[in-house]
């Protein structure tokens, strides 16, 4: 299983995560999936109702709503996303406590160094972490 | 009775109340569960009273949130 994502995607992810710095930015991922590949179509910001450094969460309204409009278009929603300022791309205790859900893809955007790094990762019981390759196109 | 969840049509063969339904799909935290019954969001405190009608439009979607805190 690896991830699709075109560079016009990535870019609108960091984009994001530094218009919204310092706070944490998210969003959902639209996509298709297929056995062996999920392929990201298109990225739907969010709001942070935490509005915090170290911490986000999705509005369910809102969530809903960009949920729609997705089936609307003719995905479903593959994922997640959220950025960490200051720490690197990996799931923190707390993403992997609040990682309820064991089917989707869970994108972490660091911009801890210089050059943002985006990984995505599989979370199962709250635990187990799969990191996946990552083909950029 | 046909229902539809997440956009899917879904038949279902005796009356439910949400938390029933949310049991039929397989939902293992309830209590981080959001659901939206034809448009409106349900009170967490309501699910067990609500029974799912003929051509209700349900739709349900886990909490979604975590962060850098406690790295």
């Amino acid at each position: 299983m690896h991830i699709q994502i075109a560079k016009e995607h990535y870019n609108q992810i960091v984009e994001q995560a530094k218009k919204e710095f310092p706070l944490e930015c998210c969003g959902l991922l639209a996509g298709i999936q297929t056995e062996e590949a999920v392929s990201i179509k298109r990225i739907y910001p969010l709001i942070n109702i935490d509005q915090s450094s170290e911490h986000f969460s999705m509005d369910p309204k809102e969530q809903f709503t960009v949920i729609k409009a997705m089936r609307s278009e003719g995905y479903r929603m593959i994922g997640n996303y959220h950025s960490h300022p200051y720490t690197p791309s990996r799931p923190s205790e707390e993403d992997k406590r609040l990682a309820y859900d064991p089917h989707i893809i869970y994108g972490i955007l660091s911009l801890k160094d210089d050059e943002p790094v985006l990984n995505f990762f599989r979370i199962t019981d709250n635990e187990t972490v799969e990191k996946l390759e990552c083909l950029f196109i | 009775m046909t229902i539809r969840v997440n956009g899917e049509e879904k038949l279902l063969e005796k009356e439910v109340n949400i938390l029933e339904l949310l049991t039929l799909q397989e939902v293992k935290m309830v209590e981080m569960v959001s659901v939206e019954l034809n448009g409106e969001i349900l009170d967490r405190d309501d699910f067990e009273t609500t029974l799912v009608k003929e051509n209700d439009a349900i739709e349900l979607l886990y909490f979604m949130g975590g962060g850098s805190f406690g790295f």
